[in-house]
């Protein structure tokens, strides 16, 4: 076991990773663990396009901005953090330009824009175009530039190692953040980070889906990390099912396409979403499209021999345009699916996309331990965290527009306090918990296998917590999930060695993706309402009498040793906008 | 308008709908390597019964998830975008996940090495510090002088064209290592890294240019290429590598960029 001291660790180095560590390293000493090398992180896969109202193309401005993300998170969304995404999104993106990134350029050679889902002109009259984007690359240019901007500042990266667990110490009555425990894959090696602040980028946790839009890694890791130390989960419940992702494969076709111009279409040729969202149509906001698709789809206007998609329509586009804006997603369709877009309209489906919910922060990235209280030293930005600025549903663009913005946020904070904080004691015997976990699965000898937990896992979720949800189909979840923990416990792996032992890691990673599914069940279970992406077929309506209201999801642990989940609530901050109904 | 698209119903289309099983008998030999066991390389066979529409990337995670779980191999985001899986796969370099079993001849087993050059770790997995140290020595990153205006910098559409092909570098390494200048002196920074610093010579917004080709002119540099395009046949990007080599190799003569 080795002790590395440095003021500032970040868990990740995805998008909202290096964002912080470029801030973070000009003012501490900062290490970045991550358990993919930088480039490999999924920000790569982001194509459409980030979120900000400069104006370059037509009239915009960041309050029709705030607005748009108040309502498209049907009014979950905490205002005060919308407005600061908002304002911030404009510097945020000049950031990235003058780092380097290589926008696509207007005539006039300022960075363009399109059109994305939700984003309109004043109040929802008219889509506007406030994506900026780099092709339908446009998370893979973040995430180069980005890292050539670490390699610039000369960011410390520690590649390939896995946080395992969060240290925390009380001292006078209060929960502090001590540092991490880390895996290092090459070696078998644990590593102690015992670090003043400490900041969470670690991303999403989509795999407990089948059909999604996430890596293999994104699986939860930092978010299962802080919850298993008592700390709270935010908003689990609300997951976003994108519209388009590639039929049964669930890779990703950029909401761009259709801010392109594409079309979606049933069996009979229909454009069926200007039955559903007279005025936005195609770009109405993500989980009523992804309804829209699967209402046609019940009602038996899906394409194929079963009935089970619908199409992506992009053959009315020139192909020069389809080229020059879209090439990645033609050349998915055409590597996996053997079709040409050009002539071909694309078989797609709802893909499991964004994790809304996470690691409770405030506005500067501090983590909370309850409603109020922040965890000193303890800090998360990005998919991993829950600022609240996406609320019940995501806007698209607003998750690259995030990364920056917070990622900023919490790498000046945590470098600020680190500055002025003294280290946190270790707690005693701090590797105990992974060292335990990694020996227990090395020698393991019972009859479970991960592949078949994980696959019976993705396939509940699938079936029983997606687009749709009712108390039957959520209570057959849980119930399943419980039974699968327990199973969990049985998993034996094959390979027994240190060096690169992946198969240990996947057991690990199934572990977390349990531990958040429950959560995400239970949070989804005691929602009685309908509200974004969180979608009761019981409840078609949302209540905001009743739940206008962020779920705070606590892992409580009985004195026999028994686990169980407490929900407890905390209020939506609201500044200028009154709950209204959502129209597209 | 609603434009029925029925019409438009062609044959690959009726192809990607199927919904019938199809799977066939495939056998995958695969390099092993693991100095924990043994200080010898060796190849083993896998046979699996797999649908040929299935990429190379799920026949792994076949074997690795139900035959054997020491199979070891870096992989992430299964579409060709991360980076991850360059691999050489019947000797030729390529990306597991962007590789479907049908297009490589199920009919033969199938050869599955880790990419050459850098040395193996354990099966498919090498070491790649070696590979990114040549990238960060060319400084790829935007240099420029004087103040910064306070909104972005202008940029022709024309201007951003010109470096367009080597920004979509996912730094697999599938290029560097199937150049044999490479294989036979590591020393050689390799195509990727001079893709990189294309990316930033020709964009008309860098002033670094001159530094950059003051590091490329060295003995190791871009004068070691000898044009044999296996970089540009390997690359999963569709990047234009040997081109760019070419351009930078101009760039030097000339001083014009
Ligand atoms: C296909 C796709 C397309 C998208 N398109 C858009 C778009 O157009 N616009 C938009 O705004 N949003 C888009 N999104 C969403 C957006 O890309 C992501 O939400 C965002 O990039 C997440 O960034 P992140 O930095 O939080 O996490 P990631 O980029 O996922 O990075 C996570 C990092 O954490 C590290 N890590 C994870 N676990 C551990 C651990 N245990 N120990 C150490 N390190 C760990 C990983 O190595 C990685 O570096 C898209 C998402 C997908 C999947
Ligand atoms: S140029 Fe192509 S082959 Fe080479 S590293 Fe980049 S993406 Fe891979
Ligand atoms: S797994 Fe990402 S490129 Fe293949």
């Amino acid at each position: 076991m080795q002790i590395h001291k440095y003021d500032t660790v970040i868990v990740g180095a995805g998008g909202a990773g290096m964002r912080a560590a470029i801030e973070a390293t000009k003012r501490s000493r900062t290490a970045v663990l991550t358990k993919l090398y930088p480039t490999r992180s999924h920000t790569g896969a982001a194509q459409g396009g980030m979120a900000a109202a400069l104006a370059n193309v037509e009239d915009d401005n960041w309050e029709w901005h705030t607005f748009d993300t108040v309502k498209g998170g049907d009014y979950l969304v905490d205002q005060d953090a919308a407005e600061i995404l908002a304002k911030e999104a404009i510097d945020s993106v000049l950031d990235l330009e003058k780092m380097g990134l290589p926008f696509n350029r207007t005539p006039e050679g300022r960075i363009d824009q399109r059109r994305f889902g939700g984003h309109s002109r004043n109040h929802g009259e008219a889509p506007v175009r406030r994506s900026c984007y780099a092709a339908d690359r446009t998370g893979h240019m973040i995430l180069q530039t980005l890292y050539q901007n670490c390699v610039k500042e000369g960011v410390e990266f520690f590649n390939e190692f896995y946080v395992l667990d969060q240290l925390i110490t009380e001292v006078d009555g209060v929960k502090r953040s001590a540092g991490v425990v880390a895996y290092e894959l090459a070696t078998g090696e644990i590593h102690i980070f015992q670090a003043k602040a400490v900041i969470y980028a670690s991303g999403g946790c989509g795999k407990f889906f089948k059909v999604t839009s996430n890596a293999h890694t994104l699986t939860g890791d930092g978010q299962a990390a802080v919850y298993r130390r008592g700390l709270p989960l935010e908003d689990m419940e609300f997951f976003q099912f994108h519209p388009t992702g590639i039929w049964r494969m669930g890779i990703l076709l950029t909401e761009g396409a259709r801010g392109e111009g594409g079309i979606l279409r049933n069996k009979d040729g229909e454009r069926f979403m200007e039955k559903y969202a007279p005025v936005m149509k195609d770009l109405a906001s993500r989980d009523v499209v992804s309804r829209s698709i699967y209402t046609e789809i019940r009602e038996g206007r899906g394409c194929g021999p079963e009935g089970d998609h619908v199409y992506l329509d992009l053959t009315h586009l020139p192909p020069e345009q389809l080229d020059a804006k879209l090439p990645d997603i033609t050349e998915f369709a055409r590597t996996y699916l053997g079709i040409e877009p050009y002539t071909d309209p694309i078989p797609i489906q709802p893909t499991a996309h964004y994790a809304m919910g996470g690691i409770p922060t405030n506005v500067e990235g501090e983590v909370l331990a309850d409603n109020t209280t922040v965890v000193p030293g303890l800090y998360a930005a990005g998919e991993v965290a829950c600022v609240s600025v996406h609320g019940a549903n995501r806007l698209g663009t607003n998750s690259l527009l995030d990364i920056n913005v917070f990622g900023r946020r919490a790498g000046i904070a945590a470098a600020e306090y680190a500055a002025t904080a003294d280290y946190v004691e270790l707690p005693e015997d701090p590797a105990a918990l992974v060292a335990e976990q990694v020996e227990r699965l090395r020698n393991a000898t019972g009859g479970e296998r991960v592949t078949e937990i994980r696959k019976e896992l993705q396939e509940t979720m699938d079936a029983n917590v997606m687009v749709f949800r009712t108390e039957q189909t959520i209570k057959t979840a849980v119930e399943k999930i419980g039974e699968l923990k327990e199973r969990y416990r049985n998993v034996a792996i094959q390979d027994k060695g240190k060096r690169f032992n992946t198969d240990l890691l996947e057991a690990i990673e199934l572990g977390n993706l349990l531990d958040l599914a429950e959560v995400m069940a239970v949070s989804a279970l005691a929602r009685k309402e309908s509200r974004g992406g969180h979608y009761r077929e019981d409840y078609p309506n949302r209540d905001d009498v009743n739940f206008m209201r962020h779920t705070m999801a606590y892992r409580e642990v009985g004195a026999d040793g028994s686990e169980s989940i407490r929900l407890d609530y905390k209020p939506v901050v609201q500044t200028r906008y009154q709950p209204m109904e959502r129209k597209y | 308008m609603s434009t029925p698209t029925l019409d438009k119903h062609s044959a690959a289309l009726d192809a990607a709908e199927t919904t019938a099983a199809h799977t066939i008998s495939v056998t995958f030999r695969i390099r092993r390597f693991n100095p924990e066991v043994s200080e010898d390389a060796r190849w083993e066979d896998f046979q699996l019964e797999i649908d040929p529409k299935e990429r190379v990337l799920d026949a792994l995670h076949k074997i690795k998830w139900e035959l054997d779980g020491s199979l070891t191999f870096r992989r992430s985001c299964a579409h060709g975008i991360c980076g991850s899986d360059a691999m050489r796969i019947n000797g030729r370099n390529r990306l597991a996940c962007k590789t479907l079993i049908k297009d490589i001849n199920p009919e033969k087993p199938i050869t599955v090495e880790a990419i050459k050059g850098l040395t193996v770790l354990k099966d498919l997995v090498v070491d790649m510090e070696p590979f990114f140290q040549a990238y960060r020595d060319v400084m790829p990153f935007l240099i420029t002088t004087g103040n910064e205006p306070t909104r972005e910098r202008l940029q022709s559409a024309e201007d951003r064209e010109r470096f367009d092909d080597t920004t979509k570098c996912i730094l697999c390494a599938a290029c560097t290592t199937s150049c044999p200048v490479f294989w036979n002196d590591g020393q050689y920074f390799g195509p990727a890294a001079i893709v990189n610093a294309h990316r930033f010579i020709f964009d008309s917004r860098d002033e670094g240019g001159e530094q950059r080709l003051e590091i490329l002119n060295d003995k190791d540099g871009v004068w070691r290429c000898r044009t044999t395009f296996n970089c540009t046949d390997a690359c999963p990007r569709g990047i234009e590598v040997t081109k760019a080599i070419q351009e930078v190799k101009r760039a030097l003569i000339t001083r014009r960029f």
